[in-house]
This record gives C-alpha cells, sequence and structure tokens, in this order.
C-alpha cells in the first residue's frame, strides 16, 4: 500500500517537475525544477530498494550536477530575469517526435507479459561492494580514469590564454 | 506496482526529456534536457535490476551516474568557451560547422 501511495506521489512529482524543466521560460527556475526531478528519481530507487543508489543520486546529481549548472547560468546568462523566447521553432515538431517516441516505447511495453517482483534479498550494499571489487573491477578502474581525463578537459578549457 | 508502471512513468521523462532537447535554445537548456533523458535511463535500469533480482543493474547504474557526471563538467566546459568565443549559447547561433 505505501508503495502504491509512493509511487505515485513519486511520479506525479517527476512528470510535473519534468515538465517544468522543458516548459519553464527562465533557465534558472528550470535548474531549480530539474533539481526536483532528481530528487524524485530518488524517490523512484527506494521505491525500489535500492537506498544506496538514492544516497548517490541525492550526492552527485541534485548536489553536484545542480551546482554546476547554476555556476554555468551565471557564466553565461547576460539576460537573466528579461522574458526572452527560450523555445525555438520547432516546438511542434518537437511535440510530436516526443510524443511517437512515448509511444513506441509503451507498444513494446504493452506486448511484454508481467513481471513478478522477488522477495528482497539481504545485504545489497555488500552485494554492489563486492560486485564491484570483483567482476566489474575492470570498469571501475576506467571510470577513474574517465574521471581524471573529464576533469583534465575541463581544466584545458577553462585555461586563459597566457 | 508492476515494473511496466515503473517502465512507463522512466519513458514519459525520456520523452518530455527529448521535447526539451529539441526545443531549447539555450545549449545549458539543452543539457538540462539530456539530463533528464539519462535519468530515464537509470529509472529503467534500476527498475530491471529489482524484478530481475540482478545486480548488474544498480552497477550500471552507478556507472552511469558517474559518467553523466563527467559528462556534465566537460559540456558545461564547452558552453562556457563558446560562449567566451561567440558571446552567445544560442543553438540556432552556432551554425560554425555548417557547410
Amino acid at each position: 500500500m505505501t508503495e502504491i501511495l509512493g509511487f505515485w506521489v513519486a511520479a506525479v512529482v517527476l512528470v510535473v517537475a519534468s515538465l517544468a524543466v522543458v516548459l519553464t521560460p527562465n533557465l534558472f527556475h528550470a535548474v531549480l525544477w530539474l533539481a526536483a526531478a532528481l530528487v524524485a528519481t530518488g524517490g523512484v530507487f527506494l521505491l525500489l530498494d535500492s537506498p544506496f543508489l538514492f544516497a548517490v543520486q541525492l550526492l552527485l546529481y541534485a548536489g553536484g550536477v545542480v551546482t554546476i549548472v547554476v555556476f554555468a547560468i551565471m557564466l553565461t546568462e547576460r539576460l537573466v530575469g528579461e522574458s526572452i523566447r527560450q523555445t525555438n521553432r520547432f516546438v511542434f515538431n518537437g511535440a510530436v517526435l516526443a510524443a511517437a517516441v512515448f509511444a513506441g516505447i509503451v507498444s513494446f511495453l504493452v506486448e511484454a507479459g508481467p513481471a513478478v517482483r522477488p522477495a528482497a534479498t539481504g545485504d545489497q550494499l555488500r552485494d554492489l561492494g563486492r560486485a564491484l571489487v570483483g567482476p566489474f573491477a575492470a570498469p571501475l578502474q576506467l571510470v577513474g580514469v574517465l574521471l581524471v581525463v573529464a576533469l583534465l578537459g575541463a581544466l584545458y578549457f577553462a585555461r586563459t590564454e597566457d | 506496482m508492476p515494473l511496466s508502471a515503473y517502465l512507463v512513468l522512466a519513458a514519459l521523462v525520456f520523452a518530455i526529456g527529448l521535447f526539451g532537447v529539441l526545443t531549447r535554445r539555450n545549449a545549458v537548456g539543452i543539457l538540462l534536457g539530456i539530463e533528464l533523458m539519462l535519468n530515464a535511463v537509470n529509472i529503467n535500469l534500476v527498475a530491471f535490476a529489482r524484478f530481475r533480482a540482478d545486480l548488474a543493474g544498480l552497477i550500471f547504474t552507478l556507472f552511469t551516474i558517474a559518467i553523466t557526471v563527467a559528462e556534465v563538467a566537460v559540456g558545461l566546459a564547452i558552453v562556457i568557451v563558446i560562449f567566451r568565443v561567440r558571446r552567445t549559447i544560442e543553438a540556432d547561433h552556432l551554425d560554425l560547422l555548417r557547410g
């Protein structure tokens, strides 16, 4: 019962916040709505018995990404507060294409049979840690390399010409 | 809730993000739409991991989150460099590579 209620609350918040992200004229407000959408996604993770991913979602997405985007907007947006048109001329085409993609995915979903939810296993976090240093150790190292490269790339772009 | 409920929710968020990517003029706004789409994919991965009792979906989600953070950092750095050079980040005006 609580899962059904929680799902609907999280789903409504997520969809409303996502719509606000793409429709709000003010880009700064869009970022705040994005933070709401990311927290609602974390709530969906909680409903799926993944509290660790909820914490990661809050720390990295709602904390890190939103902060970086806010900084980028403050550095680039000269017209904060003014009502400039934020959408291009493809609004109708974009809506049609997005609706078509949604209908296509849902048409696949209705063909699939119902899936039963297995009982929650014991210590998910321990299994996750073991998998990260066991079969997924090499990808984990590669992610570390990727983060270093991304850091160097961001530094390279941010350097001044002197 | 059944698995399909989570998948439909993820598909809806994906479609909304796609709409944002297609219709935003501002490059930062386009990045926000991409964030929504990646987020929807994460919901899918976690839902499948839970309903199939397979840990790999959770690991994939951790990796996509890490890669997304790197992508946002580099993407916003590119946006700021473009703003420095062109004094605009409206995607319609960035047609330097058009033949």
